[in-house]
């Protein structure tokens, strides 16, 4: 197919892309390009994707006004933190689900999967009422627990460990080693590609969790960056140039992420959609 | 094991080793250990939390006095007396309607379009990909509202052209409008999907039928969107589930608060109101449920006509 010749159609395809690729990555080149533009710059006429004089003002602005350094601490920690604990959790779960057999196995996962369904909205309310009742607003562990437990979690690792063979395993077993040791020894290892996928997708939801933390966030010191960033947008109105500034924060890590685990997003979604 | 005693032949056959999956039956105790963390999870983050939940479905709770029960009240409030029910309910409606559909579209359109044996596969799926990746962030959703503000780029752009661009997002006539555009952007998730249905999709088929002087038109109608059927049914589902659930765009575009007139009041956003800025949180856990029924209705109809237009390989 590579070397083919190129004919009519090919162009056409290649130039309906391209025309794509610009509609998709216009929007962060003008959020990039304003968050460098001072107050004038941004009303020069016609619009300029590259600022003239670029300057890193609003940048410092922001840091100056709000603790944007605590919202990316807190952010990357809750993230990081509740990452840690989904994969532990949701390995140990599909292993579980995968390997041990135990009465009503099936219909408890598949339950379970169905909860995959059930909106956020749902357990809102009363999640919230208990961490109040915790005495847990304005706490990490307020922040990480919700995160740290999911049925799309479990489903992605129990499906890799139903197609893994057990010949490895079995061996262990034959040497008297438990299902504990097992599991740290070799199930975790054997695992790495889905847990990896799944890292990585319960690194960014996370990561661009709102709603559950805004609610449960009411000091500034415990928001994250999404929470932070809403109260950028809501005390700079139409500052253009410092919430664009915000949205590059916000972005930046997300799409370095991305850059360099680009494989096993793509892996995930391909092998979820279709088995 | 060749240990069968001689005369022994009443014995019942015992079977010499007993087979390492039984072995482990017996050896599962620790087993169970592993089930714990996410029996916790379950039944502390998901179960607890739905039962209570229908509960003060039932009930006046304003989380400082203890919780009333006022029977079905909340619910026949909700469906006789609460015009902003109707309003979240039409706009989520429309936002669905719209979006869903819509994104499918591209996503498929984009996937063919990469399945030609296009060059740079990689980077333009890539590309594609971004804005789903970004998804409902905070930060996209300020994006989107300086693109479609009064003086946002795209009015900069239009005045370019000599028109004059209304306020797209303060202008009920088009606030809505901008949040299924900026839903249609998040295509790639779908597209990646059906990329990948688009793969398993034997290539012989199309060779045959090109023999027998198909049109590539033709072809698509026949063939790949048939074998495609349980990808869009897939990919339909989610995309429609996730609709019904969206918030943070209209969040943040509207500032909190659905406006300009209530014309981006999400049903995840007025419920939010209800619990959050009244404190009317029995009220708001009706309200959920009402959303988790639609859901489920919307989930179980799918798959009940299902059969009828998706394709199953057998």
């Amino acid at each position: 197919m590579a070397s083919r010749v190129l004919r009519p159609a090919d162009y056409a395809t290649y130039a309906l892309l391209l025309l794509g690729a610009t509609a998709m990555l216009l929007p962060f080149a003008w959020m990039l390009s304003t968050s460098l533009k001072s107050g004038q710059a941004i009303f020069v006429m016609p619009p300029q994707l590259v600022p003239e004089e670029p300057t890193l003002d609003n940048y410092t602005r922001i840091f100056g006004t709000m603790p944007m350094g605590q919202f990316l601490i807190n952010s990357i920690f809750v993230s990081v933190v509740s990452t840690a604990i989904m994969v532990l959790n949701c390995a140990m779960a599909g292993y579980a689900f995968a390997r041990i057999k135990f009465p009503g196995r099936e219909i408890i996962f598949y339950a379970y999967l169905a909860t995959l369904m059930i909106p956020q909205q749902v357990t809102l309310v009363p999640l919230f009422v208990l961490m109040t009742w915790l005495d847990w607003g304005n706490t990490y562990q307020a922040l990480i627990l919700p995160s740290s437990f999911g049925a799309f979690g479990t489903f992605l690792l129990r499906q890799f460990y139903l197609k893994l063979p057990r010949e490895v395993e079995e061996a262990a077993f034959m040497d008297g080693a438990g299902y504990v040791r097992i599991f740290f020894t070799i199930g975790l290892q054997l695992a790495r590609p889905a847990i990896a996928t799944l890292a990585v997708f319960s690194f960014m939801a996370s990561w661009n969790a709102f709603l559950w933390p805004l609610i449960i966030t009411s000091n500034q010191s415990m928001m994250t960056l999404p929470v932070g960033l809403s109260f950028l947008n809501g005390r700079y109105g139409t500052d253009w140039s410092v919430l664009m500034a915000g949205a590059v924060i916000g972005t930046l890590p997300i799409i370095a992420v991305y850059v360099f685990a680009q494989k096993y997003i793509i892996q995930g979604l391909a092998t979820t959609g279709l088995k | 094991m060749t240990a069968h005693s001689i005369g022994a032949t009443n014995a019942p056959v015992v079977r010499a080793v007993p087979s390492v999956w039984r072995r482990l039956w017996d050896a599962n105790a620790g087993g169970y250990l592993f089930l714990l963390p996410w029996f916790i999870g379950f039944l502390g983050l998901t179960i607890g939390p739905m039962i209570s939940s229908l509960y003060l479905s039932f009930t006046n709770f304003d989380l400082l006095t203890p919780a009333r029960w006022v029977g079905l009240d909340n619910y026949t409030r909700i469906f006789t007396a609460d015009p902003k029910f109707a309003q979240s309910m039409r706009v989520t409606l429309f936002f669905v309607l719209f979006s869903v559909p819509l994104k499918l579209a591209f996503a498929l359109c984009i996937a063919l379009l990469l399945n030609r044996g296009m060059r740079g596969l990689p980077v333009y799926r890539a590309i594609f990909y971004l804005p789903s990746l970004l998804g409902a962030s905070v930060a996209i959703a300020v994006l989107w509202r300086q693109l479609f503000a009064g003086d946002g780029v795209v009015n900069d752009l239009l005045a370019v052209f000599g028109i004059e661009g209304p306020s797209w997002i303060s202008n009920p006539r088009y606030s809505l409008w901008t949040l299924i555009i900026l839903a249609i952007w998040q295509f790639g998730s779908p597209m990646i999907i059906f990329l990948a249905g688009l793969r398993q999709i034997p290539q012989d088929m199309y060779e045959a039928a090109s023999l027998d002087g198909a049109s590539k038109w033709r072809m698509f109608w026949k063939i790949t969107l048939p074998l495609l059927t349980p990808v869009v049914f897939f990919n339909a589902i989610i995309q429609t589930i996730e609709g019904f659930k969206s918030f943070t765009p209209a969040f943040i575009i509207s500032g909190g608060n659905g406006s300009p007139i209530n014309s981006t009041l999400f049903y995840t956003l007025y419920l939010y109101q209800e619990a959050f800025a009244f404190f009317r949180m029995g009220y708001a856990s009706a309200l959920a449920w009402i959303l988790l029924a639609i859901v489920a209705v919307f989930t179980a109809f799918s798959f009940l006509t299902s059969r009828y237009w998706v394709h199953y390989e057998q």
